[in-house]
């Protein structure tokens, strides 16, 4: 592992140190370090780039990192990791992916994740992606998220891009069985020029699923976000997607909602409302002696915290 | 001490909103201002927070004239300002506004104390969102408390007591009188309420922009409350009689 990627390490994750749990690091397109433990086992595909994670029924609280680095110019890295949540388990997946460019060639990560979350099994799914670097190179990063969740299953996904990358554009597709919950809260920042899509998917099909879909986005510069959520209530089922963006300088937001009922108890909502930082919550913070980029630094720090 | 002097705003166009207004508010002093609706109240707090500007006469802070000052800067001075109306923020919790507003990191039992003071449970509230989730009321209390944890040299409350369910109103009266045995700097409540007047060290009225009297409480409040009970709306040019049900807490103006 080099130096690089345990900086970033730091910076998605909590350190390469404080791995308690089954962990695998990779960089720059392959395996640097890989540990399985007697509750979780990671192992390589056989077929092509990746690996499978395989959690026992029942296991209570064990932490999984499997951090992705690219550390350096003209790499393109593309993975396909697969998730097995056994019945009954509880477990945090934490996968930060960390892209740094100091040259002028383009690092990329693009990684594929699917969960199948077995019945009654509770998984945390944190992502943190940032970009690094000084270079021209653009930094992208192109996650792809499929879960299948099982009767009584339960899945959150926290993800969160604060800075650094130039591009990205996910795709997150959920499938939910009878009770199953789904919780997504994502976080995204961009500056510059940068450019951030994001496309939510979720099929309820079993009889009270849910799904609470939260965004909440700052666009900086002359950054441009889309934002798009398609919710299906196939049953009787209830959905909340709700987006939330602060515009900044010449920053775009653009959010596109869908909710799809096809059953007459299916229960969707959707809320939505793009705008600058309001003028009151600025003179609130400037009266307790914060100067205004102080005031504005704060407020973003809370909205995406 | 706070030294206001020929103080004015005028609206390009109208009438002045605040017209020529001196003025001087001691430390240690419970000043209720009150007045119409309409008055100039909240204006002459925009004042001397800095959220307005006045387009003549000056702001002494302290022997300083800090009329040119801005909004930051006069907070850094020592100036508080509690809102009518107050802000609320997607993500900062009431822990963060307290935080800023004492300007240091808080010990969670100097945080309990100035939520205690305004009937909050610290438990219930340090991790809540000041979003929409919280009432009317809750965020009054929440805005005073910041107010307390400011500790400022001068601080002043506009209407404190708007938007507070009748429950809060009675122990929102027990903050200000702790207030005004506890209170070390300058304190100023705008005020519409009885209750409220009733415990002030001085009543100014402000009426068109202009103060129309001012006095002690002694001084000022019996003909203040002579006026409510004899309160006369016009309509249609005939003066009719509007009789309030007694009881303490009542609006008068």
């Amino acid at each position: 592992m080099n130096e690089r990627t345990r900086k970033l390490l730091k910076l998605i994750s909590d350190g390469y140190e404080n791995f308690t749990g089954a962990y695998s690091i990779r960089q720059n397109g392959s395996c640097a370090e890989m540990r399985s433990t007697e509750q979780v086992s990671i192992t390589t595909k056989a077929d092509h780039s990746g690996i499978d994670i395989h959690v026992r029924p029942g296991v209570q609280g064990e932490i999984v990192n499997i951090p992705a680095c690219v550390t350096s110019s003209d790499i393109t890295d593309l993975v396909y990791n697969d998730f097995y949540i056994g019945e009954g388990a509880d477990v945090v997946i934490v996968a930060g992916c960390g892209v740094h460019s100091d040259g002028e060639g383009d690092a990329q990560h693009d990684g594929i994740h699917h969960f199948y979350v077995g019945k009654n099994a509770r998984v945390v799914y944190r992502e943190k992606h940032i970009g690094t670097g000084d270079g021209s190179g653009k930094r992208t990063i192109n996650p792809q998220t499929f879960a299948e969740i099982s009767e009584g299953g339960v899945m959150e996904i926290d993800s969160t891009q604060i800075k650094g990358v130039d591009s990205t554009n996910r795709v997150t597709k959920a499938w939910l069985a009878a009770g199953a919950k789904l919780r997504i809260k994502e976080k995204i920042m961009t500056h510059g020029k940068q450019t951030a899509e994001t496309d939510f998917i979720v099929e309820l099909d079993g009889e009270d699923a849910a799904v609470d879909l939260v965004s909440r986005s700052v666009a900086k510069g002359s950054s441009r976000q889309l934002f798009r959520s398609r919710i299906v209530g196939n049953t009787r089922c209830t959905g909340h997607s709700e987006c939330d963006a602060i515009i900044m300088d010449q920053g775009v937001v653009s959010a596109i909602p869908e909710l799809t009922a096809n059953h007459l108890d299916a229960g969707l909502i959707h809320e939505a409302a793009i705008g600058k930082i309001a003028g009151e919550q600025l003179i609130k913070l400037m009266t307790l002696g914060l100067t205004e980029a102080e005031a504005e630094a704060k407020i973003i720090e809370g909205f995406l915290k | 001490m706070l030294e206001l002097k020929e103080l004015t705003l005028q609206i390009e166009g109208s009438r002045e909103i605040v017209d020529h207004i001196n003025l001087t508010l001691q430390d240690g002093k419970f000043t209720a201002i009150t007045g119409p609706n309409g008055g100039g109240k909240s204006t002459l707090a925009k004042l001397i927070a800095g959220v307005d500007r006045p387009t003549s006469g000056q702001i002494l802070f302290n022997g300083e004239d800090i009329t040119g000052l801005s909004i930051t800067e006069r907070a850094r001075k020592g100036i508080g300002f509690a809102f009518q109306q107050p802000v609320r923020f997607k993500g900062l919790t009431v822990r963060d506004l307290l935080e800023l507003a004492a300007g240091e990191p808080a010990s969670e039992t100097q945080l309990m104390e100035y939520l205690c003071a305004v009937g909050l449970c610290a438990k219930d509230y340090l991790s809540r969102e000041i979003n929409a989730s919280l009432s009317g009321g809750e965020m009054k209390r929440i805005e005073i408390a910041t107010a307390i944890a400011r500790k400022a040299a001068f601080t002043i409350f506009d209407e404190p007591e708007a938007g507070i369910d009748l429950w809060s109103f009675s122990s929102l009266i027990d903050v200000f009188s702790n207030f005004r045995q506890e209170w070390a700097g300058g304190l100023v409540v705008i005020s519409h309420q009885e209750r409220i007047l009733n415990i002030a060290d001085e009543i100014v009225v402000l009426s068109g922009g202009r103060i129309s009297a001012q006095g002690s409480r002694e001084e000022l409040l019996p003909g203040l409350l002579g006026q409510s009970e004899d309160c006369r709306t016009c309509m249609n040019g005939e003066a009719h009689r509007v009789s309030y049900p007694g009881g303490k807490g009542r609006s008068f103006i």
